[in-house]
C-alpha cells in the first residue's frame, strides 16, 4: 500500500460523484424515485413559502406537528450510530469496525433530515441567521432550543469529519492515523447521548406541558432510540449484504439483535411505568394521556394510532427477544421493520401532539397533517435517503478497494 | 453617494430628484415620489441601465434589505430605533399606501404594570375582546384574539372546566366569567425558551416580542402555561379602514407572516399614560390596570383590600395578573 501521487482531494470528490452517478438500472430507478420525492417536497414547500404555515394542519393549540414529530424521532436514529461505535472502538470488536462507517453515514443522513425538519418548521426561515452565534443573538444557556442547535450541528460535524478523514486516508491508500481521530470518536460517543438528552430536555423542561414534564423523558428517549436506530442499521446492513459484494459478518447481526432487544425491553418497561402513573390515579395532569389513549370529548384521532404502535411494539420486541427460527433473517428483519415503525409512531406523533392537547386552557382539537406537510416530509426523507446512500456507496467502494 | 435615508427630510435640496416629481405636498405622496427618485439613481448606479418603471421597486428593495439586516430591538441605539421605525413607515406608505405613526417609546420610569380582573363583576359581554382586536390590529381571517372569556360553573376556578366558546346571550344565571390573556409573568417561561432572544420582559414588566427578530419556531408558545401567545400562520388580514395607525414597534404594528405575537398591555397606549383598550372598553368595570409601584393606584387598592388569587400559582411563573372577588 503506497500513496498514489495522482490522487488528491479533488479526485476524491470527483470519484465520489462518479461512483454515485453510475450504477445498474435498478439503482438508477431508485435515484429517480428519490429525486422525484425531493421534487415533490420542494413543490409542496413552495406553498409554505407563499402562504406561510397556514397551509399546514397546525394551529395555535397544536403548534407543533408532523415536522417536529419526525425531527424528534430522527434525533434518536442519529444518536444510534453510537451503538456501533461503542463496540468497535471501546470493545475493539473487529467486525464492528467494518460497519462503523455505515452507522456514521446513517447518522449524517438522519442529522441532515433533523436540521431540514427544523428549517421547514420555522415561520421565518429567512431569519434563521438570527440563530448563528456571533451574527445573531443566541439565548444561551437559557434556551434549550439554543442548546439543541449547537449539539445537533456539532454532532453533524463530528460524524461527518471523522469518517471523511478515515475514508480519505484509505482512498489515498494509507492507514488513517488513529491517534488523530480517536479523541473525536470518544467525543462523538459522549455527544450522541447529549443530542438525545438535550432534545428530550427541550420538552421535559416545560412546566406548561405535564405530558412532557416527566423525568423519564430523557432515559426513555435513549432507550427507544437505541432500539429503533440499530433496527434501522440492521436493515441497511442486510440490504448491503445481499445487494453488494461487501459482506457483513453474521455476528454483527446477532450482536445488534441483542442491543435492540435490551433497549426495546427497557423502553417498554418505562412505557408501562408511565402508563401506570397516568392511569392508576388520574389527575388533571393526565388529561393528555387520556386524550392519547382513550380520546376526549369525542376527539379520538390518536387512539387507533397509539394502540397500533403499542401492540406492534410489544409484538416485535417479543419476536426479537425469543428469536423464533434461531437468527433466521426472514423472521428478524420484518421484526426490525415493525419495531422501527412502532417507535416512529410513538416517538413522533404519539409524543408531540398529545403534549399540546388539551391546550393549557383545556381546549381539545384534533390534528391532521395536510398534503403539504406530508409531501414536504416525504421530500426530506428522500433527501436523507439520498445522503445516506451517497455516503455509504462511496464508503463501501473505498473500503473494498482498500481492504482488497 | 446620497442615500434615501439622509436626504428624505431634506426636501429643500434642489438636487433632490424627488423635488421635481413631487407636486403633492402630502407626506405620503412625497415619500413615494422620493423613493422613486432615489431608486432611479440607485438603479442607474448599480446596473448602469436606464431606470424603468420598476425603479420604485428598487428603492423598496433597499429599504427591505436594511430591514432584513437590522439588529434585535434591544441592541439598537435610539438612532437605529428611529431609523427602523422610519423605514417601516415608509414601506407601509409605499406598499399599502398607509400613513402609519410607529413609536418606539421607552418604558416610563418607576412603573411596573399590573392587572386585576373582577370575576364577580364580569358578565361575559366580550366588549374587551372586540376592543382588543381593533386596537391591536389582530388578524380577522382566523379570528385571532388575545383575550379569551370562559363561562364557568360555580365552584370551579380552572378555565379548562369552563366554556371558552359560548355564543349565547349573557349573562347566564348561576355562571361566572373569567378572562385570560398573556399574564406578563415576572418569571416568564416563554422568554426563557426563546432561542434568539426575540421575546423578553421590559423594565415596566411588559413581555414583548420583536416581530422582526422572531424566527417563528413557536417554542415560546409551547412553554406558555396560559395559552398567552398567538402565531401568524398566514398573512394577517385587516380591513384597510379598520387599521389602527397609531402603533408601537413592540405593540400593535402590523405583524409579518410567521411571527409570534401576544397581548402587550397595549404598550402603544400605556406608555403614554393611557389605559389598555380592554380596560377602557369594559362596561362593568371588571378590569383594573395600573402601576404596581404606585401605592395610591387602584391596582394596589385591589391587591390590598380584595380577595385575590392567581392562576396556576403553583408553577411559580408569578403572573402580574390577579383575579379578585368583591
Ligand atoms: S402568560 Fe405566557 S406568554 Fe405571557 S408572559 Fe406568561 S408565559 Fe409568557
Ligand atoms: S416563536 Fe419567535 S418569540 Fe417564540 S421562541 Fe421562537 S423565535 Fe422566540
Amino acid at each position: 500500500m503506497s500513496t498514489h501521487p495522482n490522487k488528491n482531494l479533488k479526485t476524491f470528490i470527483v470519484d465520489v460523484f462518479r461512483w454515485n452517478l453510475r450504477g445498474g438500472i435498478g439503482f438508477q430507478l431508485f435515484r429517480l424515485l428519490t429525486l422525484g420525492c425531493i421534487g415533490l417536497g420542494i413543490y409542496a414547500y413552495s406553498f409554505q413559502a407563499r402562504f406561510g404555515l397556514s397551509v399546514t394542519g397546525m394551529n395555535d393549540i397544536v403548534s407543533w406537528g408532523f415536522y417536529i414529530s419526525n425531527f424528534t424521532f430522527l434525533v434518536g436514529v442519529a444518536a444510534a450510530a453510537v451503538m456501533l461505535i461503542l463496540p468497535a472502538y471501546v470493545f475493539h470488536d473487529p467486525n464492528f469496525h467494518r460497519v462503523v462507517i455505515i452507522g456514521e453515514g446513517v447518522a449524517v443522513g438522519a442529522l441532515v433530515m433533523c436540521l431540514s425538519f427544523i428549517v421547514v418548521d420555522l415561520g421565518g426561515p429567512l431569519q434563521a441567521w438570527h440563530l448563528i452565534p456571533g451574527i445573531g443573538l443566541f439565548n444561551f444557556p437559557s434556551s434549550i432550543l439554543a442548546w439543541d442547535v449547537l449539539v445537533l450541528n456539532g454532532y453533524l460535524l463530528l460524524n461527518g469529519l471523522v469518517p471523511a478523514y478515515i475514508l480519505y486516508s484509505h482512498y489515498m491508500g494509507r492507514k488513517a492515523n488513529e491517534k488523530l481521530y480517536r479523541p473525536f470518536v470518544f467525543l462523538s460517543i459522549f455527544w450522541a447521548f447529549s443530542i438525545h438528552m438535550v432534545t428530550a430536555f427541550l420538552y421535559q423542561g416545560l412546566p406548561a406541558r405535564p405530558f412532557w414534564n416527566n423525568p423519564l423523558m430523557g432515559p426513555r428517549f435513549l432507550a427507544s432510540a437505541f432500539a429503533a436506530g440499530p433496527a434501522l442499521i440492521a436493515l441497511i446492513l442486510a440490504v448491503i449484504h445481499s445487494f453488494t459484494s461487501y459482506k457483513i459478518d453474521r455476528s454483527v447481526f446477532n450482536k445488534l439483535r441483542l442491543i435492540i432487544v435490551i433497549s426495546a425491553i427497557i423502553n417498554l418497561l418505562m412505557l408501562f411505568s408511565e402508563i401506570f402513573k397516568e392511569f392508576y390515579f388520574p389527575t388533571h395532569h393526565s388529561s393528555a394521556a387520556v386524550y392519547l389513549f382513550f380520546g376526549m370529548d369525542g376527539h379520538t384521532s390518536l387512539v387507533p394510532w397509539i394502540w397500533t404502535s403499542v401492540c406492534v411494539n410489544v409484538l416485535a420486541t417479543l419476536v426479537l427477544a425469543f428469536n423464533p427460527g434461531k437468527n433466521n433473517p426472514k423472521v428478524l428483519l420484518p421484526a426490525c421493520v415493525c419495531l422501527f415503525v412502532a417507535i416512529w409512531m410513538e416517538k413522533g406523533i404519539g409524543l408531540i401532539v398529545p403534549g399540546l392537547i388539551p391546550s393549557p386552557l383545556g381546549e381539545v382539537v384534533d390534528y391532521l397533517p395536510t398534503w403539504v406537510e406530508l409531501s414536504v416530509t416525504l421530500g426530506i426523507l428522500a433527501l436523507g435517503i439520498t445522503v445516506v446512500s451517497w455516503l455509504i456507496r462511496a464508503a463501501l467502494i473505498i473500503e473494498e478497494r482498500y481492504e482488497g | 453617494m446620497r442615500t434615501p435615508d439622509n436626504d428624505h427630510e431634506n426636501d429643500k435640496d434642489p438636487s433632490c430628484p424627488a423635488e421635481s416629481l413631487s407636486g403633492d405636498s402630502s407626506r405620503r405622496a412625497f415619500l413615494k415620489n422620493l423613493s422613486i427618485g432615489a431608486a432611479a439613481a440607485g438603479a442607474a448606479l448599480m446596473t448602469g441601465c436606464v431606470p424603468g418603471a420598476d425603479a420604485a421597486a428598487n428603492g423598496e428593495m433597499r429599504l427591505r434589505w436594511q430591514e432584513f439586516f437590522k439588529k434585535n430591538y434591544r441592541l439598537m441605539t435610539q438612532e437605529e430605533k428611529d431609523a427602523t421605525v422610519d423605514r417601516l413607515e415608509r414601506l407601509a406608505a409605499l406598499n399599502d399606501d398607509l400613513d402609519l405613526q410607529i413609536g418606539s417609546e421607552p418604558p416610563l420610569p418607576k412603573v411596573l404594570y399590573g392587572y386585576a380582573f373582577n370575576i364577580t363583576r364580569c358578565e361575559g359581554f366580550m366588549e374587551c375582546v372586540t376592543a382588543c382586536i381593533k386596537e391591536n390590529n389582530l388578524d380577522r381571517k382566523t379570528h385571532t384574539q388575545y383575550i379569551r372569556i370562559f363561562e364557568m360553573e360555580p365552584g370551579q376556578l380552572d378555565p379548562s372546566t369552563g366554556d371558552g366558546k359560548f355564543f349565547h346571550e349573557v349573562p347566564v344565571d348561576n355562571k361566572f366569567y373569567m378572562g385570560t390573556q398573556c399574564f406578563h409573568c415576572e418569571n416568564a417561561p416563554c422568554t426563557k425558551a426563546c432561542p434568539t432572544k426575540a421575546t423578553w420582559k421590559e423594565p415596566d414588566g411588559i413581555v414583548v416580542v420583536d416581530y422582526d427578530w422572531c424566527i417563528g419556531c413557536r417554542y415560546c408558545q409551547a412553554a406558555c402555561p396560559y395559552f398567552g401567545r398567538r402565531f401568524n400562520w398566514g398573512k394577517p388580514e385587516i380591513p384597510r379602514d379598520e387599521i389602527t395607525t397609531k402603533q408601537h414597534y413592540l405593540g400593535n404594528r402590523l405583524r409579518p407572516v410567521g411571527k409570534m405575537e401576544k397581548c402587550t398591555f397595549c404598550i402603544q397606549r400605556t406608555r403614554k399614560g393611557r389605559l389598555p383598550a380592554c380596560v377602557e372598553a369594559c362596561p362593568t368595570g371588571s378590569r383594573v390596570f395600573g402601576n404596581l409601584l404606585d401605592p395610591d393606584s387602584e391596582i394596589r387598592y385591589v391587591l390590598k383590600h380584595k380577595k385575590v388569587f392567581r392562576m396556576k400559582e403553583e408553577l411559580g411563573t408569578e403572573p402580574k395578573f390577579w383575579y379578585f372577588i368583591d
